[in-house]
């Protein structure tokens, strides 16, 4: 089992499934890139920010990352761009921004 | 010691899964499969049978109650006919595809509208995709017998997949006839507790059910036909089991009187007995005709069947389904299909009949047999020829 869960969805081949496709480890959607699903980018700006927390209050998947220095940052290989943390800052120190653009 | 009594094959089957000591039946009644659930509630209720009965409000609902149980590794049954399978059809699908060994008993019911409550298998027909296991019974001891040997084949640790019986509504569920019912030990010898690895359990969490993006969906579907083709080899040894433990012996496909034949008849489910009357009579006229009773429907017996077609020069099959607008019945086209690339193969003619109830007497099987060796040698440009229909029919062409 340990060797299946370094494999990507895109390496694992017929014979590495499960009976009934059942995920026999626990807590493993951590391991789930939904970052790719994104078109635009929470951007931060530290200059509104005052570590009010709305943001990584408010991210429905738990992508909002507490950094050392007590702002916050979008982490990006979950993030799905939604723009939730966007609307909820009071500040308006995030800013939607098309990936295309970046 | 085993007795013999004279019981009605629906309660053949309650027999058969009181004696498997099922965990859970989840079932809602629909004519002709009432008598199963039936009777069923009956045992759970005066504790002649220790399990949830869960009286559901649809067969969707049927079916969804048994993924759940079998889930947590509880052994299931559920039992439905016509309709009541059409409702429950997604969850059909699911069963399968999760693995989960539910076995379920089809009383065979043509497909509304008009509204019917009588045999054919446009039912059977209508879930022939969906990944179990299948099997048609001829007779009440095979409808004992299946439905044991199904909880031993669908649930053994190679197999993991569900499996339905088939029996016709009425002609066979509520016929009454003798038959041979085991020892308790003689069934616990058999069918040892089901074992399910991967069954729930808080202490050891599991996902049972997620998502298959496209870059998973495909590799779980080919593992899964893999599988199933290979369940075929319990599918045999559990037959095999059952016939040294009980004296009975069960085949994927079943000669009668082939040896020599130039004719064979294929037929399904309980016309088969009416259809070895008809072979009984025309092999007393010294006629070489034979039949094949089609018995293990999924997996596809392959190898068995152009085994025991391999000397004939003509192939009947009697479908009791019409594949609308399609390539003629869908056992005649499986079987067609079957026998293609085969360098010397019958000639295959198909008849479509017995629907919604109609009888197939003897006389009506002997008409297709002589026909079908008409249309044998003389062709015919319809795809397949309907019997016993009033008016002349034509124009069921490609």
């Amino acid at each position: 089992m340990g060797e299946k869960k370094l494999k990507t969805a895109y390496e694992l081949t017929w014979e590495d499934m499960e009976v009934g496709n059942v995920i026999t480890e626990a807590g493993n959607a951590s391991l789930h890139r939904t970052g790719d699903w994104r078109t635009e980018r929470p951007v931060m700006d530290k200059e509104k920010c005052n570590k009010c927390a709305l943001c990584w209050l408010y991210c429905p998947d738990g992508a909002m990352k507490l950094l050392e220095d007590g702002y916050y940052e979008s982490d990006l290989f979950y993030c799905k761009g939604c723009g939730i943390c966007a609307k909820a800052c009071r500040r308006e120190a995030i800013t939607m921004v098309e990936e295309e653009e970046i | 010691m085993s007795r013999r009594v004279a019981l009605e094959a629906s309660h053949a089957v309650a027999e058969a899964v009181r004696m498997a000591d099922v965990d859970v039946i989840a079932a809602y009644p629909i004519t002709p499969q009432t008598h199963i659930p039936e009777r069923l509630a009956e045992m759970v209720a005066n504790g002649e049978l220790d399990a949830n009965y869960i009286p559901v409000e649809s067969e969707h609902s049927a079916m969804s109650a048994c993924l759940g149980s079998s889930a947590v590794g509880a052994r299931a049954f559920t039992t439905t006919a016509g309709q009541g399978l059409e409702l429950m059809h997604e969850a059909v699908y699911i069963a399968s595809s999760m693995r989960y060994p539910i076995v379920m008993v089809i009383c065979n019911r043509a497909l509304s509208a008009p509204i019917s409550v009588w045999a054919d298998h446009s039912d059977a027909m209508a879930v022939r995709d969906t990944g179990w296991i299948q099997v048609f019974c001829q007779n009440n001891q095979e409808a004992f017998d299946m439905t044991l040997w199904a909880f031993r084949v669908g649930e053994d640790p190679k197999v993991l997949f569900p499996v339905m019986v088939h029996l016709d509504g009425f002609t066979l569920s509520h016929v009454t006839e003798p038959l041979i019912l085991p020892e308790q030990t003689e069934v616990d010898r058999f069918l040892p507790e089901l074992q399910y690895r991967l069954a729930l359990d808080p202490e050891k969490p599991t996902t049972h059910g997620a998502f298959g993006p496209p870059s998973i969906y495909t590799e779980t579907k080919i593992a899964q036909e893999v599988a199933l083709r290979k369940s075929k080899e319990v599918v045999l040894r559990g037959w095999e089991e059952f016939g040294n433990i009980f004296g009975r012996h069960y085949f994927p496909v079943e000669p009668y009187k082939t040896e020599g034949a130039k004719t064979l008849l294929l037929t399904m489910g309980s016309l088969s007995e009416t259809a070895k009357m008809v072979i009984d009579v025309k092999r007393d006229k010294g006629e070489s005709v034979g039949l094949i009773n089609l018995c293990l429907w999924r997996p596809f017996p392959f190898k068995e069947l152009r085994q025991a077609v391999r000397d004939a020069n003509i192939l009947i099959v009697f479908d009791r389904c019409i594949s609308f607008g399609g390539p003629g019945g869908p056992v005649c086209s499986e079987v067609r299909s079957a026998l293609y690339d085969q360098a010397k193969r019958p000639k295959v003619v198909g008849f479509v009949g017995a629907l919604g109830g109609r009888d197939m007497s003897v006389k009506d099987f002997e008409y297709v047999v002589d026909r079908g060796r008409e249309i044998a040698e003389k062709g015919s440009e319809e795809l397949f020829e309907p019997v016993e229909v009033r008016g002349e029919v034509s124009g069921i062409r490609g």
